[in-house]
C-alpha cells in the first residue's frame, strides 16, 4: 500500500517535465565523472541480470533443442547401427540413397498430400465456424469448450479410439449396418485408396479446434466499430465478412497455416499408432517421420534414420523461410511498427 | 406484429436484429453438427467402456445395455492406472513449472531490457518452432542415455521444457512489452530494481499470459507420445499415453476395458482445459494481437 501511494507522489512531482523540482534535481547536477562510474556499474549490473535471467534457458535450449538437431546432421555422415561411435564415414551417400528411395519417394508424397489436404479441408471450414461462434449466441463457452476436446485429447487416446471405430469390425461399419448402409461398408484403415483419407478426417477433426480458437482469438482483436460502422452504412452480414472482417483477420490465418504446414510435415503419433510402421506403408498414410522411427529405432540404420530427419528438416525450413519471406513478412513488420508506440 | 410495428420507428436497430434473427438458427444448426461430430467420437470411447466385450462384438454401435461398470472398477482398482497417472502428473507439473519459470526469464529480458545479440536470441528461440521434437529424436535418445537419464522421468522433463520454450518466449514477450513503460520508471523512483520489478509487477501483470503458457506446457507434457517412447522402456516408469498403447496391444481382445482405460485416461486433461479454457484464449488473443 505504502510503495504504491509513494509510486504516486513521487510522479506527480516529476510531472511537470524538465522542471525537476525536488526528487530528480540533486542527481541531475552531479559531475559527470560519477554519472559515467554509476552508468558503468549500472551496465555491468544489467550484463549480469541478463545472464542469470537468460542462462538457464539458453543452457537448457541449446544443450536439448540445437545440439541433438546438429547431432543429427553428423550422424547422418555415418553408416552405423546405433552401437558405439559412429566411425563409418559415407559423407552424401546416406542422402543419394534417400534420393533414390522409392519408400521415401511413397512418404513424401503423402505428407505433400497430407499437407495441402490439411490447409483446403481445415482452413475454410475454420473460418465459417470461427466467424459462426464470433456472434453473440447462447451458450458460446460451453460451445467452445466441446469444439477443443479433440484438440486437448492426446493423440494416443485419438489413434486408439479411432482405430477402433474405424476397423473393419468396428463401431462405423456396424452403424452404417444399423442405417441400411451396409453396402458402403469399408476396410476404413486398410484400403490403400481409402485410408489416407481416413487419416485426413481424423487429423481435421483432431486439429480444427485448435484454429477455430486461433481465429476466435484473432477476431476478438478486430474492433467492433469497423463492422458497425459498415453496417450504419448498410452493409449486410457476409459483405462486413468478406471485406473488413477476412482481410484483418489475415495476419492470423497466415500465422495458422504456418504451423499447420510445418505440423503436417513432421506428422507422427498419430499414424504410428493407428497404423504402426510396417501397414502404415501398406495402407499409404506412413510419412516422413514414421519412416525415419522405422528406419532408425526399429531396423538399427540410426545413420540412415538420421539422414531422413536432416532432410526432413531442411524441407521444412525451406518452406518456412520461404512462407517467412512473402506471407508473414507484412506480419511481423506491422507488428514491429505497432510494438514500437 | 407488434414487435414490428414497435421497430419502424428506428430503421438502424431494426436492419441489425433482421440479420441477427435469420443468421441465428442456422447458427444453432452448424454449431450443433460440428459439436456432434467432434464429442461423439468421444462418447463412443466413453460409453464403450460401459459396456461389456460380447455387447460390443454382437453390435459394435449401441448404447450400453445394461450398464456394466466392471471395466471402469477394475481399471481404478489397477496398481498400472494410478502409477501411470502419477508419472505423468509429475512430469507435467515439473514440465510446467520449469517452462514458466524459464520461460519468463528469458521473455522478461527479450522484452524490456535494450542489448545487442536481442535480436539474435529472440531469432534462436523462434527458431526453435522448427525443431519439433521428432527430427532430433534420435540423438536427444542417445544424449539423454549418455547423461545416464533413460528410464528415469527426469530424462523425459528435462528435453520437454527445452522444446516447449520457444511457443513460450512467442507468446510472453508480447505479454511483457504490453507492460507500460510508466510503471517500469514509477517502480525505479520508487527504488525498486528491476529485478524487484520483475517480481513484484511484472509476474502478476503477465498472469494471463503465463496461464496460458503452463496450460499449453501441461496439455503438451501430459500428451506426449514420442519422448516418453524412446526414454521410457520400464514399464513401472510409463506415462499414460505409453500406458494406454501398451494396455491396447495387451487386452487387444478386451476392448471394453481398453475403451475404459483410455476415457479414464484423458480426463485429467480434459477437466484441466475446461476449467482454464476462458483463459486460454483470453490469452492468445494477446499473442496474436502481437
Amino acid at each position: 500500500m505504502s510503495e504504491s501511494l509513494g509510486v504516486k507522489t513521487l510522479r506527480q512531482q516529476r510531472s511537470p517535465e524538465g522542471l525537476s523540482v525536488v526528487g530528480g534535481g540533486t542527481r541531475k547536477v552531479s559531475p559527470p565523472t560519477g554519472v559515467r562510474s554509476v552508468r558503468r556499474a549500472r551496465r555491468w549490473r544489467q550484463r549480469f541480470e541478463i545472464a542469470v535471467l537468460t542462462g538457464p534457458a539458453i543452457i537448457i535450449f541449446l544443450a536439448f533443442v540445437i545440439f541433438p538437431v546438429a547431432l543429427a546432421a553428423y550422424y547422418g555422415f555415418y553408416r552405423w547401427h546405433g552401437y558405439g561411435p559412429p566411425i563409418d564415414f559415407v559423407g552424401l551417400n546416406n542422402y543419394f540413397l534417400i534420393f533414390n528411395d522409392p519408400a521415401f519417394h511413397d512418404v513424401l508424397s503423402h505428407n505433400a498430400i497430407i499437407l495441402v489436404l490439411s490447409l483446403v479441408f481445415q482452413g475454410p471450414l475454420a473460418i465459417i465456424l470461427a466467424l459462426l461462434l464470433n456472434q453473440k449466441i447462447r451458450g458460446r463457452a460451453v460451445i467452445r469448450v466441446l469444439i477443443f476436446v479433440p484438440y486437448v485429447i492426446s493423440e494416443v487416446i485419438v489413434g486408439t479410439g479411432w482405430s477402433l471405430i474405424l476397423q473393419t469390425n468396428g463401431a462405423l461399419n456396424g452403424l452404417l449396418q444399423d442405417l441400411g448402409l451396409g453396402a458402403f461398408k469399408t476396410n476404413w484403415l486398410s484400403d490403400p485408396h481409402i485410408a489416407i483419407w481416413s487419416l485426413m478426417f481424423i487429423i481435421s477433426w483432431k486439429y480444427i479446434g485448435f484454429a477455430v480458437i486461433l481465429f476466435l482469438a484473432g477476431l476478438q482483436g478486430i474492433p467492433t466499430e469497423l463492422s458497425e460502422a459498415a453496417s450504419i452504412d448498410g452493409a449486410s452480414y457476409w459483405q462486413i465478412q468478406r471485406t473488413i472482417t477476412l482481410p484483418l483477420l489475415g495476419p492470423t490465418v497466415r500465422i495458422w497455416a504456418f504451423l499447420s504446414i510445418i505440423g503436417s510435415l513432421q506428422l507422427f503419433d498419430l499414424v504410428y499408432i493407428i497404423w504402426g510402421q510396417y501397414v502404415a506403408s501398406t495402407a499409404g498414410t506412413s510419412t516422413m517421420a514414421t519412416y525415419m522411427v522405422g528406419q532408425g529405432r526399429d531396423a538399427g540404420n540410426f545413420g540412415y534414420g538420421n539422414a531422413i530427419a536432416v532432410v526432413m528438416f531442411v524441407i521444412s525450413l525451406t518452406i518456412a523461410l520461404i512462407y517467412q519471406r512473402f506471407l508473414l513478412r507484412r506480419d511481423t513488420a506491422g507488428v514491429v511498427v505497432e510494438r514500437r508506440k | 406484429m407488434s414487435t414490428s410495428t414497435l421497430r419502424t420507428p428506428t430503421p438502424i436497430t431494426d436492419g441489425r436484429r433482421k440479420s441477427i434473427n435469420w443468421s441465428h438458427p442456422l447458427t444453432y444448426f452448424i454449431a450443433l453438427v460440428f459439436i456432434a461430430v467432434s464429442i461423439s467420437p468421444v462418447l463412443y470411447i466413453v460409453l464403450g467402456g460401459f459396456r461389456t466385450n460380447s455387447q460390443i462384438t454382437v453390435d459394435p454401435a449401441a448404447l450400453p445395455a445394461p450398464w456394466n461398470l466392471g471395466n471402469y472398477f477394475g481399471v481404478l482398482t489397477s496398481d498400472t492406472f494410478w502409477q501411470e497417472t502419477g508419472n505423468s502428473a509429475i512430469v507435467a507439473l515439473i514440465t510446467t513449472v520449469g517452462v514458466v519459470v524459464l520461460g519468463l526469464m528469458v521473455s522478461f529480458v527479450l522484452a524490456r531490457y535494450s542489448f545487442r545479440g536481442r535480436g539474435a536470441m529472440y531469432s534462436l528461440f523462434a527458431a526453435g518452432l522448427m525443431f519439433p521434437i521428432t527430427v532430433a529424436i534420435t540423438p536427444l535418445y542417445i544424449m539423454v542415455k549418455d547423461l545416464g537419464l533413460v528410464n528415469s522421468l527426469a530424462g523425459v522433463i528435462l528435453p520437454q521444457i527445452a522444446f516447449a520454450l520457444p511457443t513460450t518466449v512467442i507468446i510472453l514477450v508480447p505479454f511483457l512489452k504490453a507492460i507500460p513503460d510508466e510503471i517500469e520508471e514509477a517502480a525505479s523512483i520508487d527504488g525498486s530494481s528491476r529485478i524487484g520489478f520483475f517480481l513484484r509487477m511484472v509476474i502478476p501483470l503477465a498472469l494471463p499470459g503465463v496461464v496460458t503458457v503452463g496450460i499449453l506446457a501441461f496439455i503438451g507434457s501430459w500428451n506426449s507420445y514420442i519422448l516418453p517412447l524412446f526414454i521410457l522402456s520400464d514399464q513401472g516408469i510409463y506415462t499414460l499415453p505409453l500406458g494406454v498403447k501398451a494396455f491396447s496391444s495387451q487386452y487387444s481382445q478386451d476392448t471394453a476395458k481398453v475403451l475404459a482405460f483410455t476415457s479414464l485416461s484423458m480426463l485429467p486433461a480434459l477437466v484441466f482445459f475446461t476449467i482454464f479454457q476462458r483463459r486460454i484464449v483470453g490469452g492468445l488473443t494477446g499473442a496474436v494481437k502481437g
